[in-house]
Formats: structure tokens, C-alpha cells, sequence
């Protein structure tokens, strides 16, 4: 807090900048919900989100959120439809972005949120949702995550939400049409994927995080770009607009 | 035609039986008939089978009360905290009872009920290659496209018992409509053998008929017409209320353990009679604060000829 944002917020405005103005952006829940917002406040007046339960909105939610299907972000929707209609465009290869969080990541950038632990002492997290759906079918996705070694692990114990699976051009071999992860922004950075091997390199540390941390919060040896930078931080004008969208810090965490 | 129309408990007795497959809470986190659950686990139902995409705590209470021995979902959970406190208890340790889970994706849940709803054995989808989901849900199968040779996910059909569906306004033959996302909500609707239909509002005939487009189902699919205002609650309805969070945070709070999730059930659902004792509990003051601070109303249109 003493720089003036929490690590939630950044972490939002840095998901928000990988929304490209005039996107068309499968939003997910909790922050990226908040990205969409402020990228549509911001520098992306012309990005379109469409949400698994059927909302498809040109504009940021009215109100602050808590689901996709408050009021607020039906309320002045351009499309409210079934879910089917969504995952349908997703499909057909309209949604050039799409945003999902996870328990668990590997070096592949394969995801699970169904169970951890091992055969026998398994515990059960709550599932899917509509995260396999968008990191089979969009063009690419970003992921969300906080940044612990028992979450960053060196293989996944369930695929739940495929990234480049074994690496290199298993996606094609796999036959999936979207690209896969094209970057994860978790609490200490962010990571691009290596355009052969397919792998998580670090490209840039967040204010205050050190390349050392996140080595010893990571479960393999963590390939870091030549060109490593530090995550700028927060605007504030992003920093205002986070708080319009979350005036309590419901989702991006206590502000004094 | 008015014999469709009846109280909740009575059409829950007639058509939900022990064993039942339930397809609810199919608009996602809104119109999610929570009344209804509530009635279920005061007739002590057993042995269901819950389908449904993302349920919120409605499938945790329904677990947490025992009702439930299977559930083929996508994610079950309290969305607003990301806990799953009486999922894991039932899946890992069989409190209060043993619970089966088939895994999809929302996505093959919509197809799955999709196929059904149009009389199809399966329908395929290019999502889930790659994952756990497919490799240990045996009724999913993959196969190459006969035209093109892309590898493909074939979805079985999946046909509930009985969909139960939250709707804005009914008339007393079923026919109904829904506003706002609906999720996979007609799906679901075309694709069970039964279907009740809770409504906010009763309205006319020509109600209904004076904007068809809105139609969620039409009425010759209904099995069964409950009017319950405030049916949904906490789950938020457009232009009816908004989602009351403290009931998803005091769930929260108190679900961790067996006996605070009882101890809730015991307080919001079992010690109270019906629907209208949660309301009265609730208070008409908390209720009012949930409405809408003002009308949004829809431009007209013409159906004139």
C-alpha cells in the first residue's frame, strides 16, 4: 500500500492493456471483470466483452459487480442471449481474447481448477466453469493467478484448462483452434510464451518483486527474457477508474 | 388450462420424486430458483441428480442438506468467494452424504442439454480436446469430422427429469418470459420431460402474447406454473431486485464446517415453513433496499400487422 495501489490493482491494469482497442474479449469473473471496465474507460473505447451467462456489452458495467449477471452489467447491454450464442461465436473464432484464473499452472501454461493433491489425498476445487471453453476456442487468452510455488508447479495434476500442453505445436497436433495462454499476469509478474518451445518466460516484475522471489515462488527453473522489464505500474487515471468500478476494494483489496 | 397453476409445494411433490435428475439454476449466477431448493430440502428429497452449469450455493445447499447423489456440473462453489465448502465435504469425505460428480465444461453442459432439445443423440465441439475433463468423463468420446477430419468432441444428450426455471412473468399455461442472460435456461427447458416454471409475476394471456420474441419456453413444454415473488432471492432478477451478497458472505462464513452449514439450513430454510416465513424473516425493509433504484424500461415495438 505504500506505493499508493494494491497488488490486485495492479494486476488489473496490466490485464486491462492486453485488451487491444476494438477487441471482441470472452471477460471472465472476478478481475478481469474490472479490467474489461477500465480498458473500455480507457484506451479501449471500442472493445466488445461477451460473458458465458449470454451478456454481450459495449460498455462498462453501470455498477460495481460481484457477478457477471448483476444488474449492472445487464442494464444498457447491447445483446442478452444464451449461453450457447456466446460459446457459438467463441467457436466460430470471433473472440480474439479471452481471460481465465486458475489454481494451478505449469511451465506450459496448463491450467487446473478441478482437483490438487495426490491419487488418493485428492482435494476437490470447485471446477470449470466456462475456462476450458475459452482456453480451447479463443484466439488467445491471458491468465490470472496468484503467484505461489504450491500453485506454480513443474506439471499440473489435472488439465482442466489446456495452455500448449506438452509444449512446441502440441496445440495443433492436439487440434485446437484457439493460440493458446499469450501471457499470465500473476501478484509478483508477467509472462509471455516463448514463440517455439512454447514455455513461460518471465518479461516483466512487478514494483517492489525481485526476479529472486519469484524464482524460489516457482516449481522449475523460471526462463527470464533478455529484455526483462519492470510491469509499470498503474496510472491515475486507471487507478481512479479501478475504483469507480470497485469503490469498497471488494475485489482488488483494502486502501486504508 | 389454470390447473397448471400451483403452490410450490405441491408442484414440487408431484414432480421432482426422490432420484429425480433436476436441471436448475441454469441462467448462471441470476433467476437461480432458490425457493425451490429450499422446499426440496424441507420435503427431505434424496438422491438427486443436480444438473446445471455454474450452480452458485444453491447446489451447495442442496449437498450440505443431504439431498443430492450425484451432480453433472461445470463448477460448483459460492461464486462470490470461490469456496466449496459442502461440494468438498461430500465428494472427499461423504458428509452428510456420498456424492457422485460427472465433470464438464459449461460449454458441453449447453450441448449436452442442447442435443436433447433437438432430439439429436449428441453434439459436437472443439473444446475440451487436450483436457482431464474429456479423459475421465467416459460419455464424452472424441472422433474425426466425416468431412473435414478435425478431431472433435462428441457431447451425449442429456434429457432431466424436470427443469425448474425462474422467470420474470408466467402466464397460467407456462408460457413465459425471461429478460436479461438466461444461460442455458431454454435449453434446459426443451431438453427435460417436465418442466416448472416459478414466476415472479401471473400475468394475462396477452400479456405474453404482446411480445412473443421474449418467449424463454412456450407454454405446451410446462408441466407446472408456481407464482413466487421473490422466488429467486438471494440470485438477483431484472427489474424485480438485485443480488443480496450478505446471504452468499454469511454462507460463506458459516459453511466451513458440517454444523454451521446446518445450523444455517436450520435457521433459513427447515425452521421456517415455506416461502413466505423466509420473506417475513428477511424482512420487507432488506427486501425493498434490493430493488431496483429505477425503471429501465424497454422501448416498444410493433407487432402490428
Amino acid at each position: 500500500m505504500s506505493r499508493g495501489y494494491t497488488s490486485a490493482e495492479l494486476m488489473v491494469a496490466a490485464a486491462a492493456r492486453e485488451i487491444r482497442d476494438g477487441e471482441v474479449v470472452f471477460v471472465g469473473m472476478r478481475l478481469p471483470l474490472l479490467a474489461f471496465c477500465l480498458a473500455r474507460s480507457t484506451h479501449a473505447p471500442r472493445a466488445v466483452g461477451l460473458f458465458e451467462n449470454g451478456v454481450v456489452r459495449d460498455s462498462p458495467a453501470l455498477a460495481f459487480l460481484v457477478t457477471m449477471s448483476d444488474g449492472p452489467n445487464v442494464t444498457g447491454a447491447i445483446w442478452c442471449t444464451e449461453m450457447r450464442e456466446v460459446m457459438g461465436l467463441m467457436q466460430s473464432g470471433r473472440v480474439t481474447l479471452g481471460f481465465i484464473g486458475g489454481a494451478q499452472i505449469d511451465r506450459f501454461g496448463n491450467l487446473n481448477t478441478t482437483y490438487v493433491g495426490a491419487p488418493g489425498r485428492m482435494v476437490r476445487l470447485p471446477g470449470s466453469g466456462g475456462a476450458p471453453d475459452i482456453a480451447a476456442l479463443a484466439r488467445r487468452h491471458v491468465v490470472i493467478m496468484a503467484h505461489e510455488r504450491r500453485r506454480f508447479v513443474e506439471r499440473v495434476d489435472y488439465v482442466t484448462s489446456p495452455g500448449h500442453g506438452t509444449g512446441g505445436d502440441w496445440r495443433e497436433r492436439t487440434g485446437l483452434l484457439g493460440g493458446g495462454p499469450s501471457a499470465v499476469i500473476t501478484t509478483l509478474g508477467l509472462f509471455r510464451f516463448d514463440h517455439t518451445t512454447r514455455e513461460m518466460v518471465l518479461a516483466s516484475v512487478h514494483p517492489g518483486t525481485t526476479v529472486e522471489e519469484i524464482r524460489a515462488q516457482t516449481g522449475w527453473l523460471v526462463r527470464i527474457a533478455g529484455d526483462l522489464a519492470e510491469t509499470p505500474p498503474p496510472t491515475r487515471e486507471e487507478l481512479s477508474m479501478i475504483r469507480r468500478f470497485d469503490p469498497e476494494g471488494f475485489w482488488t483489496g483494502a486502501r486504508r | 388450462m389454470t390447473h397448471k397453476v400451483v403452490p410450490l409445494v405441491e408442484a414440487l411433490r408431484r414432480h421432482v420424486p426422490d432420484g429425480a435428475s433436476v436441471a436448475l439454476g441454469t441462467a448462471l449466477e441470476c433467476l437461480i430458483p432458490f425457493a425451490a431448493a429450499h422446499e426440496l430440502i424441507r420435503q427431505g428429497r434424496r438422491d438427486l441428480t443436480l444438473v446445471g452449469p455454474i450452480s452458485d450455493i444453491c447446489f451447495e445447499q442442496l449437498i450440505a442438506a443431504g439431498c443430492v447423489r450425484k451432480i453433472v456440473a461445470a463448477w460448483v462453489g459460492n461464486v462470490q468467494h470461490g469456496a466449496a465448502y459442502a461440494f468438498r465435504r461430500a465428494l472427499e469425505h461423504g458428509i452428510p452424504r456420498p456424492l457422485e460428480i460427472e465433470d464438464h465444461s459449461n460449454f458441453s453442459i449447453a450441448l449436452a442439454l442442447e442435443a436433447a432439445a433437438q432430439g439429436v443423440p449428441y453434439l459436437p465441439t472443439r473444446s475440451l480436446l487436450g483436457t482431464d475433463i474429456l479423459a475421465r468423463n467416459p460419455r464424452l468420446r472424441t472422433a474425426s469430422c466425416p468431412f473435414t477430419g478435425v478431431p472433435l468432441v462428441l457431447v451425449p444428450a442429456l434429457a432431466p427429469d424436470v427443469a425448474i426455471l425462474h422467470v420474470q412473468r408466467a402466464d397460467a399455461d407456462g408460457n413465459c418470459h425471461a429478460w436479461g442472460p438466461t444461460g442455458i435456461s431454454a435449453a434446459a427447458g426443451k431438453a427435460s420431460r417436465a418442466v416448472i416454471v416459478v414466476a415472479e409475476e401471473l400475468v394475462e394471456p396477452g400479456v405474453i402474447r404482446s411480445d412473443p420474441n421474449r418467449t424463454l419456453v412456450p407454454g405446451f413444454l410446462v408441466t407446472a406454473v408456481v407464482h413466487l415473488p421473490g422466488g429467486a432471492h438471494p440470485s438477483p432478477v431484472q427489474g424485480h431486485y438485485n443480488r443480496d451478497h450478505a446471504v452468499y458472505a454469511d454462507w460463506h462464513a458459516r459453511s466451513a464446517t458440517p454444523d454451521g452449514a446446518v445450523g444455517w439450513l436450520d435457521e433459513w430454510v427447515r425452521g421456517l415453513g415455506d416461502h413466505a416465513g423466509y420473506l417475513a424473516k428477511l424482512g420487507g425493509e432488506r427486501f425493498d433496499r434490493l430493488r431496483p433504484h429505477a425503471p429501465q424500461l424497454a422501448a416498444p415495438v410493433d407487432y402490428g400487422y
